[in-house]
Formats: C-alpha cells, structure tokens, sequence
C-alpha cells in the first residue's frame, strides 16, 4: 500500500512543472503562428495600400469637337489639344502650350478614336467627354506627388498645378474606376496600362498546361501504383520523379529554350510553349499528388472488385479512380496555382516581351502575369509601382479562387465517401 | 412452447427434445397402466408385452442422452434454453426409472400369476396405481404446456399415494398374519407396491424439475412425506 | 395440449443432414504456401462437401485466411505468396495453367470480415457483377437479378423503397448482407466467408448465421471464423488448422463432443490459444 501512496505522491510532485512546460508550449505555437500572421498581414497591407490606388484613374472632362478636319488628318490628339486650348484660352506660349498639352494622356486621341468608329453620328458634334489624364496628374491627384517642395524638386510646374486646381474648382477633374487596367493590353504610358494581355497570355499557358499534364499525370500515376510491377526499375523512376519534383523551374524554362524554341522550331512567347514548359514543371507534383490520392482508396474496396471478378482494368476505372479523383483534383489545382506564380521558365522562352495586343490564340505572342509584373517592376514611373503592385492583387486573387477551389471540390467529393 | 430464436434451426432442436420426451412419457405411462392391469387381471402376455417394451424407453433415454450433449455442444444454450436442455436430461433419467419400476411389477406379476389372489390387495395396487397414472399425465401435461402450477399439485399429491401406500403396507401384513401360505405373494406385492410408490417419487421429482425449468428457482420446502411405511410395526397380540 | 402417444419419430439417431453422401465440391491436395522464404501453410489435404457449410477454425496466424484466399486465388494479387499442390475445383485444379482467374473468381465468390460495399447506390452494388460478367441483357433482367439476390440475402423488406440510396449508409449488418447480395448476384457455386460476423453485434449475427443456414441448400459456402461457438452453430464441418498444419477436419459434431486430436480438444475447450 505504501508503495501505491509513493507513486501517487511523486505523480503529484511532478505535476505542477508538467503543466508549466505545457503551458509554455502552447505560448511558443501562439507566438509562432502570431509571427506568422503579422507577417502576412503586414504584407498583404502593404500591397493593398500601394496598389489600391490603381483601381482608380484620373480623367478630366474635356469639350471635344469632332470635326471634319482633325478627322481627315487623322489627328485624334489635335482634337484634344484644340479643346486645351479653347479651355485655356490665354497659354500663348509655346513651352506653355506643350506643358498643357501635356496635361492629357496620349492615349485619349485613341479614346477618341474607338469612339467614333463605334458611333460614326459623332462627326460633327461637341460632346463633353471624360479623357485619360496623364500619370503625373493621375499620381497628383492620388497624392503621390507632393506639392510642397520648390518647383524645380517637383514634376508637376507651378503653371500646371494652377491649370489643375482650376479644373478642381469646376469639377471636371475626377478619379474613376479603372476599367482600361482590366480592358488594354501592356502599354508605355502608365495611366493607358492594362493587364488583359497578361491575364490572357496566363490563361492560355495555363490551359495548356492543364490539358498536357492532367490527363498525362493521372495516367502515369494510375499505371506506377496499379498497373507496374514492383520492381528496382520502378523504384528508379518514382526516385526521379520525386526529384524532378524539386528541381528549380529556371531548368524547365533552359530545357524549353532547347528542345521546344531551338529543335522544335516552335514561335517564341507563344503561350503553347510557354503551357509546355509549365506542363514539364507541373507533372511530378501531380504526379505524387495523383499516387498518394490512389494509395489513399481503402484496399477493401479493390478486395471487393477482384472477389467479384472484376479485371485489375475494370477494379481501376470502376472503383479506384473515381474514389481517388478528388484527390487527384486538389493535387491539380494546386500544381495549377504554382504555375500560376511562375516566371523563371517563361522567361527563358521569351515571354517577357513588351506585348501590347491582347493574345487570342495559342500561338499569338504573349507573356503572363508574374512576367508582367517583373516587367512593370522595373520601370521608373511612380504610376507604373502602383500598377504593379495592383497586378500581385490580381494575381493573388487568383490564387486565392483556385485554392478556393480546390478546398470546395475536395469537400463535396469527401462528403459523398 | 414458444421458442422464437432467429436461428430457426436452433428452435427445431429443441422442438425435437421435446418431442423425443413427449414421446418417452407416453410410453411410460402407458407401460405402468399396462403393468398393473396385466397384474390385476392376471394377463401373462400383457406382462411379457410390457417387459419386452421396456427397451424401447431405454433406447429413448440413450437418445436424448446424445442428443442434449449435442445440443450443449452445437448451440450453447443459456438462461432458459440452457434449463430446458438440463431438465430434459434429468427427466429421461426419471422417466427411464419409471419404466423400469413398470417393467419390475410386470415381472413379478408373472410369478404371481402361478399363485392364488390375496384378499382385496390387487384393488387397492390398482387405486394407486391409478393416482400416479394421473399424476405423470399431469406432469407432463405440464412440461409441455409450462403450467407450473399444475406440476406444484402434482408434486403435492404425492402426500396420498404416500398415504395409500403406508396402508397398503399395513393391510398386506394384516394378511400375512392371517394366513401364512399368503406370505410368499404378499411379499411379492409388497414390493409391487413399493415399485409403484417410487413411481410417484420420480413423478415428484420431475415435478419439481418442470417447476426449475418454468421459474428458474428450485423449490427449498420440504414436500410433505408421508410414507410411514418405514415405521409399521404390528403388534400380535 | 394432448399428449400424444403416435408421435411420428424414428426412434434412433436424430436425422442429421446428408454427411455420408455428399460429393466433394472443392478439395486440396498437399498444398503449400509460402510468403517469400515464410511457409504459411504446410501440406494441407481438405475435403469441401456440396452444399453444406464447412468452417475452418483455429487460433491467430494458423493460416486458415489464407488458405480461404487460396480457394479462389485472391492470394495472386499479393506479392511474393507462393503456391504449389492442387486445388480442385469440381474436379479441375485452378491453378492449372490457362484458368481464368476473372472467371473462377465469378465461380467462387467472397464476403469479407469488414462489411465493404462499394461506394454507389444499394442496386449498383448488387448489379456490379452481373454487369461486368454480361449476365443480363436488359435492365428488366438486371433489376429481376438485384431483387432476387436482395430476396436472398434477405434484405428486400428493409431496402426494398430506397434502392437508389447509398449502399454505405446502411448499418453494419446491412451492409454484410448486402455484401452477400452482391456476391450471390452471380450466382455462384462457392461462397467464401471470411470471418464475416466479427464486426457485426449479435442480433445481427444472429441473422447472419440464419441467411447462411438457407443459403447452404444452394451453395456451398466455407467459412472462417476465430469464433469457436459459431463455427459449431453454423457448419456441418470443421476443420482444425495450427501453426498452418490441417490438424483435424471432420463432422462438427464430433469435433466438438469427442474430436480425434488432442490439439484439436485443447484448442475447443480454450486450454490452448
């Protein structure tokens, strides 16, 4: 009995200094997962404030006159630069008048432009119109550029911050949406940016992508787990297969730039190479993603199939596939969403070109998100910073649908097993 | 009796059982009605008939000997099962010993038939012999229909065959003493009579066997004896 | 109730099923398994009478599961399991060279320990097989298979309204039962039982064990099973297996009143695990 009441007592002794190291336990996973999600909340911050200001655009409301003449010459931007100059009617001279002009975008004689073709009745009229001001009044406006400092420390002239308070006072200056960031393609000018080619030039990478690594993942994996005797041949090609897995993408993109550009003769910056690459990139993890899914289907159900009498072809298509696609789904999706994020291949097969046309096919050159936002990230205009910062938006909200994605496919598949 | 197990075959094995006892039972009453009339008439080959009968109770006892080892074996019965299966066993033993008593009295009725009639003897044998006749009809009737109340009577109208036999005893001495040359067959019917009387004992206990089949309780009184057979003596005077 | 003196009983032994005549469905000459260079069963001679319900006991890891996945060659899929010796079926050893598995396998049909229906409606289930052997050439046939299987098995009251629900949602005595639904959907001459009642409660096992008393008048059906007790309510035969040797086969009945072997009357009596 003596022996029973000594262990109770050392139980007891040593139970206060367990639930101290418990307790301190818990506090180092708080702290940790605390870090974590400042990090991330600082980051995400960060982004939204600097790229926040993209999704708005200055315009200012010109009156435009649509006649014959500017027309004839095609001089879309004469038209703009003739209603500067009605609006501000005593900039005489020249530097003056090439400050104001400067006041609009370029891109607004295109605006015109686009207008006309779709509404030929405009010939002859005078319409207020909202046109694209040009970056540096759009940072101005956004309180990116600051008016304090001496005129020959700022981009913006005394004269030009009169001409714009003016256009304050009566109203025609005003932010909008920016649906061009959503609507052109990649552009020198900031404020006449978009990323449209570069969400296409995705798009079509991704698909390709999806079409060549699926079908060819799902298969491999189906015939290494069920099909493939177990022997040091196929240990040799599941080692390799998890390696290639962790390979860095810059190869896939060199071994793109020889076989598919240089043996292949296949166009540069098109999106079928571009998708090819991202395949070869993508095909290990859903490769591995597709193997754990199989292995995952109980045994019974396979022991189930072969007592019936079914064929190993038949227990695979009836039974083990369908029970191991949501897995193989999720694995998917995710290996799509890593491709996604990838520049380093694309850019060895040339999609980091300058692409200004919409991409519509999958040879047309193209380039992809992360590219573009590279590319932009590079530029000086403080406009372009904004843009760039609200291309990694878009690019996260994308991700964060396709994950999205994949957790409500895997829920609904799992509820019915 | 109502067996619904959901195993149907276990509800046949223990149909058969029953059977096999019904049958058993039948034939031992019919052995001891057969015994004692064949000794009240006097009839030599309804004696001989009972004697030869005999193995046939004896063949059926080997019977539901192997049959509720089986049975035990096979299904391992409890509760009520388990009661049914071990009565059983206990009753063929009984009934057994019933048709041997039976068998007993039929062989001494063929040495009493070379001898002349005692007195009123054979009447009042064949008046107790009737009140066990009933009594293992009754009991039977109770095994098969589970009527404990019915095999608690049962077990309490032994009191009288007890009664009958004490003066049953007492009236073969009286003639005894009357007329020596009666002692041989007297003696015969004394242990006649005896036969008959335990008899009735095994009806009693079979009784209390159906009354531990139906409530799972073994009965703790003591039933009321009263054979004072043991403690005759009679004094010439 | 009236006695009856005219009781209709043949005076000697019980009538006990046909043991004597019975011919010999499945039988097992000197068979041997090996799991790489580990001999799993030593020279196993078995003998399966039609139509009766033969069991095969003994304790953990005798091999008695893996002689039953020998029967109808579930043991081709594991690697490494080596089999020599016969075993005959009807007469024909399936392990001859040219046997189609697919089709022995629609001969011989298994139910498992865990209850494992196949994740798709309760008519899927039991019209997989059919199916896939082409037994029925149009869905008036296919739905006559699946009720009558489900009759069999007797399952059709309970699922009789809801065919089209999941074969899992059942419970677990359901499920078994629909599991030999399944397997009997093909009509085979062999069922294989391994274990099937061990995750089942009692009620449940109960109804089992009736469903393979009715079963046995059509089909032969061998049964392993860790439960002593059941073996000897369910068969007419047993089998003994110990450290993978065939000890001790014979009528049930005398394996478990007077069995031959000393090994085999520790094992009944738990003197031995």
């Amino acid at each position: 009995m003596t022996d029973r009441a000594k262990n109770a007592e050392r139980i007891k002794a040593g139970l206060a200094r367990r639930y101290r190291a418990e307790k301190r336990f818990r506090l180092y996973g708080i702290l940790a997962i605390t870090a974590a999600v400042t990090f991330l909340l600082v980051m995400l911050t960060a982004i939204v404030i600097r790229g926040g200001g993209a999704f708005q655009q200055t315009h200012a409301a010109l009156e435009i006159t649509f006649d014959q003449q500017h027309i004839a010459d095609n001089d879309w931007q004469g038209m703009v630069k003739a209603s500067l100059r009605r609006a501000f009617p005593d900039v005489r001279a020249r530097q003056d008048k090439r400050s104001l002009y400067g006041l609009m975008s370029n891109g607004a004689g295109f605006d015109l432009q686009n207008m006309v073709q779709d509404d030929p009745s405009l010939v002859g009229q005078t319409r207020t119109i909202w046109l694209p001001t040009s970056d540096d009044v759009d940072m101005l406006m956004k309180g990116v550029i600051d008016r304090s400092p001496p005129e020959g420390d700022r981009r913006i002239t005394d004269k030009e911050l009169t001409w714009i308070d003016q256009w304050i006072a009566a109203g025609t200056i005003a932010k909008q949406f920016n649906t061009r960031f959503f609507t052109s393609g990649d552009s020198r000018e900031p404020e006449l940016a978009g990323i449209l080619s570069a969400l296409m030039g995705s798009i079509l990478s991704l698909s390709v992508c999806f079409a060549l690594s699926f079908p060819l993942g799902v298969m491999t994996a189906v015939y290494l787990e069920e099909f493939a005797p177990k022997n040091k041949w196929t240990d040799l090609i599941e080692v390799n297969i998890n390696n290639l897995a962790a390979v860095p993408s810059i190869v896939f993109g060199l071994l793109g730039l020889a076989v598919f550009l240089n043996i292949f003769m296949l166009p540069r910056s098109a999106p079928l190479v571009g998708g090819m690459v991202l395949a070869l990139m993508t095909l290990p993890t859903i490769i591995i993603a597709s193997r754990a899914a199989l292995r995952a289907v109980p045994p019974s159900i396979r022991e189930a199939a072969y007592g019936m009498g079914a064929s190993t072809v038949q227990t695979v298509l009836h039974h083990v596939l369908p029970l191991a696609m949501p897995g193989m789904l999720t694995g998917t999706i995710i290996g799509m969403a890593q491709a996604l994020g990838e520049s380093a291949p694309l850019l060895m097969i040339g999609m980091v070109a300058f692409i200004v046309d919409i991409p519509a096919g999958f040879t047309d050159p193209a380039t992809a998100l992360p590219v573009q936002i590279f590319l932009w990230a590079d530029s000086p205009e403080r406009a372009f910073s904004e843009r760039t910062a609200a291309a990694i938006i878009v690019l996260l909200g994308v991700l964060i649908s396709m994950n999205l994605l994949a957790v409500i496919l895997r829920k609904k598949f799992e509820r019915r097993w | 009796m109502e067996h619904d197990h959901i195993v149907s075959s276990f509800d046949e094995d223990l149909g058969r059982l029953d059977a096999i006892i019904a049958q058993m039972g039948g034939l031992a009453e019919r052995q001891l009605s057969n015994a004692v009339d064949a000794l009240c008439r006097g009839d030599v080959d309804l004696a001989q008939r009972v004697i030869d009968d005999d193995q046939k109770i004896d063949a059926l006892e080997e019977e539901i000997d192997n049959y509720t080892i089986r049975v035990l074996a096979l299904r391992q019965p409890v509760a009520d099962d388990l009661r049914a299966v071990v009565v059983a066993l206990k009753m063929a033993a009984n009934l057994e010993r019933i048709g041997d008593y039976a068998k007993n009295v039929a062989k001494r009725t063929l040495t009493l038939s070379a001898m002349d009639p005692v007195g009123n003897a054979t009447s009042s044998i064949q008046r107790m012999a009737h009140q066990v006749q009933a009594m293992i009809k009754n009991v039977l009737d109770a095994y098969a229909t589970h009527d404990i109340a019915k095999a608690d009577d049962v077990r309490l109208r032994d009191e009288e065959v007890d009664l009958m036999h004490t003066s049953l005893f007492r009236e073969l001495l009286t003639y005894m003493l009357e007329d020596p040359r009666n002692i041989t067959a007297c003696t015969h019917l004394l242990f006649v009579a005896k036969n008959v009387e335990r008899i009735g004992d095994h009806v009693t206990s079979i009784a209390e066997n159906v009354h531990f089949l139906v409530s799972g309780e073994r009965l703790t009184d003591e039933r009321p004896k009263n054979d004072r057979s043991s403690e005759t003596v009679i004094v010439e005077n | 109730m009236e006695l009856s003196l005219h009781t209709n009983l043949p005076s000697s032994a019980y009538v006990e099923d046909n043991l004597v005549s019975s011919p010999h469905k499945v039988t097992a000459q000197g068979v041997d398994v090996y799991y790489g260079d580990k001999q799993a069963l030593k020279n196993i001679n078995l003998d399966v009478p039609s139509n009766m319900v033969t069991a095969l006991i003994g304790p953990s890891g005798c091999g008695k599961s893996t002689f039953l996945r020998c029967l109808n060659r579930m043991n081709d899929v594991v690697d490494g399991c080596r089999i020599t010796g016969q075993i005959k079926l009807d007469g024909e050893d399936i392990y001859a060279r040219g046997v189609d598995v697919v089709h022995l396998r629609a001969r011989v049909g298994m139910v498992f320990q865990k209850p494992n229906p196949f994740p798709k409606s309760i008519y899927d289930n039991v019209a997989y097989g059919p199916r896939i052997h082409g037994l029925a050439d149009s869905r008036a046939e296919l739905d006559d298979i699946v009720l009558t299987s489900l009759e069999k098995a007797g399952l059709i009251a309970e699922v009789r309204d809801r065919l089209e629900a999941p074969g899992t949602g059942l419970s677990g005595g359901q499920q078994q039962r629909l599991c030999i639904a399944r397997a009997i959907a093909v009509e085979p001459e062999v069922i294989l039982m391994d274990e099937p009642c061990s995750a089942l409660d009692p009620i449940a096992t109960a109804k089992i064990e009736e469903l393979i008393d009715e079963l046995k008048q059509n089909y032969t059906i061998i049964m392993v099973t860790h439960s002593m007790q059941q073996a000897a309510r369910v068969s007419q035969k047993t089998a003994f297996f110990h450290l993978g040797e065939l000890v001790e086969q014979g009528d049930t009945s005398d394996i478990f009143t007077n069995p031959s072997d000393e090994r085999t009357q520790a094992y009944v009596t738990g003197r031995i695990g």
